[in-house]
């Protein structure tokens, strides 16, 4: 495939997904640690919304998935409909040890995780939990992805 | 008003091309200063103008044919409403628009909100129908006091054309009218202390919570052009006189919109959510009485003068 003509748009457009990318947080059970702490990073002391973060109610408006928890059997479904429901581009993001591995919630009858099993994970957040520092360096790495625009112009596979 | 002439205060000023960066300014700025009294630095103000590039760069998500047509129609209709509401301003003295004026301007201004309502019912999402019933339910409270402050203006200065009204209202109706008008202004513009339609987390994204990409953006675009009508319009009726230069009445027009923004941002920032019983009750008790005053007054005073 040849690389896209990088025209004036291309690169306003590139610009536009760099300043502005909108969170949807979904908790697959977690523990409520995780989602403090990515709630931390809104607050006067970290205040990501000077780079154009916002978290947004509904995963229609958003571009970055924020996931926390190991996936339970009760919240599969759910985040399989809020992924498919989230318009491209779109990356995901596995905050703090539960989604990447169960932690230790492993071997739970109950657990159906690792979110990577379920869907496709971009970027991962180690920490149980994570620091805010941690989590918005995770969120800056994902928009430089977002901002490749994997899915512009029909490349999906 | 002759066809230049509307064309011209449709597309240039106070229309298109100045009301849009107008209302991106004006939601930036309001992002940027709500940040700023939450002891935030916030986003840079020209951010409205980047979440627009961006959503009009995703991809749409697949719908119904039918519920993509009733999808596409609302937003664009109000845009289109906020735009003409915004042709109808008399910002200078010359254009001064035509008897009967306000009625077509108020229904203007009415139409965002009515399509918005529509919007939440039509996507079937459970969260859209309850922010669109919160929404239904807060403009109706509003517009009770918000039209019968308009009804007293119009009955003191004996006129439906707004720039007689702007300046032949007398100041013992103007000044409670106005209050009346203020006090609807953040439910209208759904900003905090009655935000409870779009209540953003707890009903998801209210009336929009099924909205994606550019037909967001459309809205984000209504939005924008409802804070500079509104606003506008509460200014031409608030100024009891017009300069003799229309330059000068445009500067001061911009100049005072641009001032309302940190009022109402830092009355949407010192304030929490109100509930919808706390929010009507607000509205019909105070606003009602007030504008129910003017009305009184005015009535008065047309009785007197005769």
């Amino acid at each position: 495939m040849t690389a896209p003509e990088r025209g004036l748009l291309y690169n306003l457009v590139e610009r536009a997904r760099r300043r502005s990318a909108w969170l949807f947080h979904l908790n697959t059970g977690s523990c409520n640690g995780c989602d403090i702490e990515l709630v931390t990073c809104l607050s006067p002391r970290y205040d990501v919304e000077q780079l154009g973060i916002r978290l947004e109610g509904s995963p229609r408006h958003a571009d970055i998935l924020c996931v926390s928890g190991p996936v339970t059997h009760n919240t599969r479904a759910a985040l399989e409909t809020i992924y498919a429901q989230m318009p491209d581009p779109k990356v995901v993001v596995a905050i703090g040890s539960c989604p990447a591995s169960c932690n230790v919630f492993d071997g739970s009858p109950v657990i159906e995780g690792p979110l990577e099993k379920i869907v496709p994970v971009d970027v991962y957040v180690p920490g149980c939990p994570p620091r805010p520092h941690l989590i918005i360096q995770g969120i800056a790495e994902a928009i430089e992805l977002l901002t490749e625009g994997r899915m512009v112009a029909g490349d999906i596979q | 008003m002759n066809p230049v002439q509307a064309l011209l205060a449709l597309l240039v000023f106070p229309g298109l091309a100045y009301a849009v960066p107008m209302g991106w300014l004006m939601l930036g700025g309001e992002r940027k200063l709500r940040a700023r009294f939450q002891g935030r630095i916030g986003p840079p103000i020209t951010q409205p103008f980047w979440d627009t590039v961006k959503l009009l760069a995703k991809w749409p998500a697949p719908r119904v044919p039918g519920d993509m047509l009733m999808l596409t129609i609302l937003p664009l209709l109000s845009v289109g409403s906020a735009l003409g509401a915004l042709a109808l301003l008399p910002v200078r003295a010359g254009d001064s628009g035509f008897t009967g004026d306000l009625i077509l301007l108020v229904t203007l201004l009415e139409l965002p909100p009515l399509c918005l309502i529509l919007a939440g019912y039509a996507s079937r999402s459970i969260y859209g129908e309850v922010g669109a019933t919160r929404e239904a339910v807060v403009s109706i409270a509003a517009n009770v006091p918000f039209l019968t402050a308009l009804i007293a203006m119009a009955t003191a200065a004996g006129s439906l054309h707004i720039s007689a009204i702007a300046t032949g209202t007398p100041w013992s109706v103007r000044i409670p009218a106005m209050l009346a008008i203020l006090l609807c202004l953040p439910v209208k513009l759904r900003i905090n202390p009655v935000s409870l339609a779009n209540a953003e987390q707890e009903v998801l994204a209210g009336p929009l919570t099924e909205f994606d990409g550019r037909l967001l953006a459309l809205w984000e675009l209504a939005h924008a052009l409802e804070w500079v009508a509104l606003s506008g319009f509460v200014i031409t009726l608030a100024a009891p006189f017009r300069s003799a230069s229309g330059l000068l009445d445009g500067v001061l027009f911009v100049a005072a919109s641009v001032a309302l923004v940190p009022l109402l941002t830092l009355l949407a920032s010192a304030t929490a959510r109100l509930k919808i019983g706390q929010a009507t009750r607000l509205l019909w008790r105070w606003a009602s009485t007030v504008a129910a005053v003017a009305l009184v007054l005015s009535i008065v005073m047309r009785q007197g003068g005769r």
